[in-house]
């Protein structure tokens, strides 16, 4: 079998409880290599919980998932399963990249070092190399100029546009966007869409939490509706967003386009 | 309709037209004249009574500088710095031990800073000073072995009873200093790969040192002083030699002066490098002090809610 074809995300009967409530409730999606989904859905109903278990910021209470190949959070020996460290599951967290909502940017380090921060600190990697890559990537999303900006000195457009270079730099094959553009003032949201439209262009595997219906549509290849902790629906955009099947995704776009 | 009303309709409109030029007179603020001229009497009053007291200056300028202070003054500032380091570093393992997940780690930092916090600091310096009724002997039976009466030393005594009482409170501060960083600096950092502890190392404690610094630098101000306790158990710095003065030639309020004088020298000099301390790591907050706008914040709320009601 071809390895390449191997889905880059697998999620199997995931559950997750904050208490007593029931977060996620058997959620399975796949996600092929290169291939972007968008997550929609009304608050509360488990999308970010889902997004932040693919990366064990959340550790789930049942199912599994597998990203790029690996079982997360558990070593398989015989018929268990085997927790692992703190040190292997920051091992395993660098096949992915997390862009948050609220950004997130070290607020004691400058532009340029948010985003060199990761490959000297985590992966050790010279100095020099890696500040020549990081000026790269602030260049690609248009930040060069405010590499010696603090995140308090940036807009709310700025600071995603950097969350996104530092979770570039550690090259992971996979991104995932926690409503990457909720926080911003309207005038704002276009300047992180397209960085992200041209990460996806460029063949990025991405899997984004999203209220920009605008942005799933044109981008996603495929749409994933979720309600009350489970997957209701999902499909090509133009199906999910134009001519949904069931009740919940129609009352649920028919409210957010209002 | 234009942005503005025509003066000629309205007459507030009229009024707030005229206005717009006008010359401003600042407040008068005749309450702080008064406490200054009052303040000031008393200093005078205060100034007056030592020139005219029983007080030889002449000896508070003799022993300023004498031997014996100069020593006591060196041992005070080394039991300080050394104090407090063994503080601030007890302070911060046992605060991150305090916040594991291990709960064995967070029992012992808990019984630590309860029998810590919970007996006076005098009484700690007793135990540590007469350890070797417990400990007749330290070391690895076989291996190698020395008396505890010659290794807890005033010194050893001192240093131990602040340091690890030090440490107990300053856990706290580093606690609440931690507890003060934002929950999405910790997921950000676990996002581009971080261990539990390089996040602690690189991303929440120079974070948290922006709260951390002024307590503790109270705390390092407090310690100054607090080493005038260590005269109990015979350590020999700035009070406890002014002591040994005056109890010789009996001038006693002179030789109080010399060691309130150094005692203000020296804690003057940690104010100073606490302000510079801050500024450092306010890095990235901007300066409190000045009222600096954060660069490119909402432009203006009407316009903002305007357009969200649009979409």
């Amino acid at each position: 079998m071809d390895h390449s074809v191997e889905p880059m995300v697998v999620a199997r009967g995931v559950d997750k409880y904050f208490g007593t409530l029931k977060a996620l409730d058997r959620v399975s999606l796949d996600v092929a290599q290169g291939e972007v989904v968008c997550i929609i859905g009304p608050s509360g109903s488990g999308k970010s919980t889902f997004l932040r278990c693919i990366n064990q910021l959340e550790v789930i209470e049942a199912g599994a998932i597998h990203v790029a190949g690996e079982l997360v959070g558990y070593r398989r020996v015989g018929d268990a399963l085997h927790e692992l460290s703190d040190v292997e599951i920051a091992r395993q967290r660098l096949s992915s990249g997390m862009v948050f909502q609220r950004f997130n940017l070290f607020t004691h380090m400058t532009a340029l070092q948010n985003v060199m921060e990761g490959p000297v600190t985590v992966q050790r990697r010279p100095r020099a190399e890696v500040r020549d890559e990081a000026l790269a990537l602030l260049e690609r999303v248009g930040l060069a100029a405010k590499r010696d900006a603090y995140p308090l000195e940036m807009s709310g457009g700025q600071q995603q546009r950097v969350a996104i270079a530092r979770a570039l730099a550690m090259k992971p094959r996979l991104m995932l966007f926690d409503e990457p553009t909720s926080a911003l003032d309207p005038e704002l949201v276009g300047e992180v869409l397209t960085v992200m439209r041209d990460l996806a262009a460029s063949g990025m595997t991405m899997i984004v939490v999203t209220h920009e219906l605008g942005f799933a549509r044109e981008v996603a290849n495929r749409v994933v509706f979720m309600d009350h902790g489970g997957v209701v629906e999902v499909g090509p955009p133009k199906e999910i967003l134009s001519s949904p099947q069931h009740p919940r995704t129609r009352d649920f776009i028919a409210a957010v386009l209002n | 309709m234009s942005a503005i009303l025509d003066p000629t309709v309205s007459a507030i409109a009229r009024e707030a037209t005229s206005e717009s030029g006008l010359r401003i007179v600042r407040r008068r603020n005749i309450g702080r004249w008064v406490a200054a001229a009052l303040l000031l009497a008393a200093l005078a009053w205060l100034v007056r009574a030592f020139a005219l007291g029983d007080i030889e200056w002449r000896v508070v300028g003799e022993f300023f500088t004498a031997r014996a202070i100069m020593t006591g003054l060196v041992n005070t500032i080394i039991m300080t710095a050394c104090a407090m380091a063994l503080g601030i570093t007890l302070g911060v393992v046992f605060a991150v031990m305090y916040m594991s997940p291990n709960p064995v780690l967070r029992l012992t930092a808990l019984f630590y800073i309860w029998f810590f916090r919970g007996t006076p600091l005098i009484l700690q310096l007793l135990i540590w000073f007469n350890l070797a009724l417990v400990f007749p002997t330290m070391g690895i039976p076989g291996l190698f072995e020395v008396r505890t009466v010659d290794v807890i030393t005033p010194f050893m005594a001192t240093l131990l009873g602040l340091g690890m009482n030090q440490g107990a409170y300053t856990a706290e501060v580093v606690r609440s200093g931690i507890l003060s960083v934002d929950v999405g600096q910790t997921e950000a950092a676990k996002s581009i790969g971080m261990t539990r502890l390089t996040t602690l190392r690189r991303i929440v404690l120079p974070q948290a040192m922006r709260v951390i610094i002024p307590p503790v630098g109270n705390e390092f101000i407090s310690m100054v002083k607090l080493t005038s306790i260590a005269s109990v158990i015979q350590y020999s710095e700035i009070l406890r030699n002014a002591q040994t003065i005056y109890y010789a030639n009996a001038r006693v309020i002179e030789l109080l002066i010399v060691a309130a004088a150094w005692y203000l020298a020296v804690v003057t000099l940690l104010q100073i490098g606490q302000y510079f301390l801050e500024k450092h790591f306010s890095k990235g907050r901007g300066d409190r002090t000045q009222k600096r706008q954060p660069a490119g914040r909402t432009p203006a709320p009407a316009e903002g809610a305007a357009s969200r009601t649009e979409a």
